[in-house]
């Protein structure tokens, strides 16, 4: 071989990598892209059927219902002007409470509810998602003034 | 007082920092002897001073001085001793600290250590390692300061996250730093190679032994991270690809290609200019890392409005440190011409694709971490990147990687031949098949296409790992501490990958719900819960259970599952139970009480998982063999040598 036809197959071996990699990034990109909607926009309809996607805001303080001695709860989350009914089956993180910011994956069930499959409650008890805390239209989340 | 002391130590040391940097570039520029001299002395002098600075802050911890506001929100009276010194580095200030401390000792170390050097080339090192300190400690004078005082005084902490309460998450975070802040050592040598427009490639051979231990530490920081989260976080999962696990794993992926790339360098003059944008690479994504999980910009791009002053910082000294090393690289590296011939079989055809395969993981991680910071700053909507995506662009470079490695290390340099081992490889192919299907088929009972593949790559890549010491001991030939280092570390990738095929292809994880008296079965296993008491701790208070698993009526295990409640308030934690065994994990986590004398519990089987850790300190410790390789510490009498060839190579 050549040196020229060494080099001409290492640019062609460059492209193809080049080429596969990026296909690849972008099918596994739009399968996992998981967007994230509030309350209100699910109640205007904006948040997809048949598809995963993420909801957020604060549980309603004294929503939280559980069918006695079974994994099965629901509660409410709202962005303090809509309100959506979540279903769960299986453990609570350590960090779920009413009055809380949570953020649960899932999707919408026939009745409009959201069936979760997920639920999350991450970091410290003052720490409110970032999503939730934008979405929130009243005040914003009591943090104590230490 | 004391954290005045603290204070005004680092002011020193910022002074001493910039002397550092100043004398240590300005002298080699200038070829004086006196100013190198003094960049070391000031080099000696900023470690001192950032030593004090850390211990002031260890002993207000210790001396519970709770007028100092990083003491009163990161630890409490109760908190026992042990977790108070390590709340040194539980939040953002004080892990700053222990960066500059290890950034400190890792800089002193080289100066101390590498007296073979050429003068000016260690002083431009000591130099640009100085820089680098200025950017940190004026970072954490001006925005981040451990010493503020709370006033008036506070009665009482907060306590240390009780998460962090934790004998693996207390050595983790110095372990780590020790990791990212090593690749500083690297990212100086490249530096002043490119200032110095070296030609000759001794830099590679210098540069390696630092590498390979800032990236074991590295190893084995991860490694401890991804423990803790097993059995701390209470639900059992070792890796989530959460941003803040990327952050250390971009870096990492980095320096493996890094100590990959190094070698073709020292020992073929080849990928010259590649390895020295690897070094720069690999310490820019550590300061990414350092930067993204300490400053909560992961949490939220908007983090950065909560105080604009540090988000400006960071963003700027990044510019800085990356936009000038990319600059110095775009000015220098054209001199770095290398054209020396290999075949296609040749070890450097093989490192060629890990290089490429690792840094297409690298960026596949990098592209799915930071896309959606990106959406979010330009208002584009909030979304995130979920956990397949991150296991689909890894699974489909390390496949590969893992096939080609196998053979990759019985390659010859420059001519590649690989006829002797031709038959033994394609034997040792035959029996992986034939064992993975074995495994699959008749330990697990299901030949999953994806988990045989594993556990045939995995095996494969073991198996070829041993052939190495079995040939030389055959031969009666002495192993070098550099291949033996080699075989340790891919052995122990091998293991990692099996454990990894193991617990992602067979675990089994459920929820239930549970009267004491009542049992659940998953994977052939009964997991009875006996008895809920309630129990009390140094800083808390909880409920134990007592999970009794048994597999066909014989009793196994008892685990011991807590749920706890510490004194200083906040949410419950979860403690697991487990139990670890040499084929599989049987983990129980209690939940909350469901009423009708029920609880929730997580029971989990995870096979073979304990092997991603093992593997994991295996890799670290085949780091640590190579990295002692006496050749390393002979480098003046192999100068000669190596001047020879490189120039030959390069021609």
């Amino acid at each position: 071989m050549t040196p020229r036809r060494k080099r001409l197959l290492a640019v062609i071996a460059i492209l193809v990598g080049v080429v596969a990699a990026a296909t690849l990034a972008k099918l596994a990109f739009e399968e996992n892209l998981l967007y994230f909607y509030s309350p209100s926009q699910v109640m205007a309809g904006e948040a997809p059927r048949g598809r995963t996607f993420r909801i957020g805001g604060l549980v309603t303080p004294g929503s939280l219902q559980r069918a006695e001695g079974t994994l099965q709860i629901s509660f409410v989350v709202t962005d303090n002007q809509e309100s959506v009914p979540v279903h769960y089956t299986g453990l609570l993180p350590d960090l779920f409470s009413e009055g809380r910011g949570v953020i649960a994956h899932g999707r919408l069930g026939e009745s409009g509810e959201f069936v979760a499959d997920e639920v999350l409650a991450k970091h410290d008890e003052n720490y409110m998602p970032p999503e939730v805390a934008e979405t929130l239209h009243l005040p914003t989340p009591s943090r104590e003034s230490e | 007082m004391i954290p005045e002391i603290g204070h005004f130590a680092l002011v020193l040391a910022l002074l001493l920092a910039i002397a550092q940097a100043v004398f240590g570039l300005g002298g080699a520029a200038r070829g004086q002897g006196a100013w190198m001299q003094a960049a070391r002395s000031a080099l000696a002098g900023q470690f001192v001073f950032v030593a004090i600075a850390f211990g002031a802050l260890a002993l207000a911890f210790i001396e519970r001085d709770f007028s100092v506001l990083y003491v009163a929100t990161n630890s409490n009276s109760e908190l026992p001793i042990f977790y108070r010194i390590a709340a040194v580095w539980g939040a953002h200030e004080g892990s700053l600290l222990l960066w500059a401390l290890c950034l400190a000792a890792w800089s002193l170390a080289v100066s101390a250590l590498s007296t073979s050097l050429q003068a000016p080339f260690r002083s431009r090192v000591v130099g640009i390692l100085g820089l680098i300190s200025i950017g940190f400690l004026l970072f954490m004078l001006t925005t981040s300061n451990p010493f503020e005082r709370l006033v008036p005084a506070a009665i009482e902490g907060r306590d240390l996250n009780p998460l962090l309460q934790d004998f693996a998450l207390t050595i983790h975070p110095p372990i780590l730093y020790l990791g990212y802040v090593g690749f500083a050592v690297a990212f100086a040598f490249a530096c002043a190679t490119l200032l110095e427009g070296r030609l000759d490639v001794t830099w590679a051979r210098w540069t390696r032994p630092w590498t390979l231990a800032a990236w074991l530490f590295l190893t084995v920081g991860i490694a401890l991270g991804s423990w803790w989260a097993y059995y701390e976080l209470g639900w059992g999962g070792w890796w989530f690809w959460d941003p803040v696990e990327n952050a250390s794993f971009m870096p990492w992926l980095a320096g493996t290609a890094l100590i990959h790339s190094l070698a073709v360098t020292e020992k073929r003059g080849l990928f010259k200019s590649w390895t020295l944008l690897l070094a720069v690479t690999a310490f820019s994504l550590s300061l990414l890392g350092t930067f993204l999980v300490r400053s909560g910009v992961l949490v939220s791009v908007h983090a950065f409005a909560t105080d604009p002053a540090r988000g400006l910082f960071i963003l700027g000294f990044l510019t800085v440190v990356i936009g000038g090393a990319l600059l110095l690289y775009a000015w220098r590296a054209p001199l770095m011409k290398s054209t020396a011939g290999f075949e296609p079989t040749a070890r450097e055809s093989f490192l060629l694709f890990n290089n490429a395969l690792l840094i297409a993981a690298l960026a596949l991680i990098l592209l799915g971490t930071l896309y959606p910071l990106f959406m979010d700053a330009l208002e584009l909507g909030k979304i995130s990147v979920g956990p397949p995506y991150f296991e689909l662009v890894f699974l489909v470079p390390m496949l590969p990687l893992l096939a080609l490695l196998g053979v990759g290390m019985h390659a010859t340099w420059k001519r590649g031949h690989l006829q002797p081992m031709r038959n033994r490889l394609l034997g040792l192919a035959l029996a992986v098949a034939v064992a993975a299907l074995v495994i699959t088929g008749v330990v697990y009972g299901d030949i999953r296409p994806l988990a045989t593949l594993g556990f045939a790559l995995a095996l494969w890549v073991m198996g070829s790992s041993l052939m190495i010491p079995i040939a030389r001991w055959r031969a009666r030939q002495a192993i070098p501490g550099a291949v033996l280092g080699m075989v340790v570390a891919h052995f122990g990738f091998g293991l990692a990958t099996l454990g990894i095929t193991g617990v992602q292809s067979f675990k089994v994880e459920k929820d239930v719900a549970l009267a004491v008296g009542e049992a659940a079965t998953i994977a052939g296993y009964d997991f009875r819960l006996m008895e809920l008491r309630d129990m009390r701790g140094p800083n808390f208070a909880g409920v134990e259970g007592t999970v009794v698993v048994s597999s066909e009526g014989e009793v196994i295990t008892t685990l011991h599952p807590q749920k706890r409640l510490y004194n200083s308030g906040g949410n419950p934690m979860t403690e697991a139970g487990i139990e670890v065994g040499a084929g599989r994990d049987l983990f129980a986590a209690l939940g909350e009480d469901l009423g009708q004398g029920r609880w929730s519990l997580r029971i989990q089987y995870k096979p073979l998982i304990r092997y991603i850790w093992l593997g994991a300190l295996l890799i670290a410790l085949g780091g640590g063999i190579a990295a002692l390789d006496r050749r390393y510490r002979r480098v003046v009498a192999a100068q000669p040598a190596t001047g020879a060839v490189a120039p030959e190579a390069s021609r």
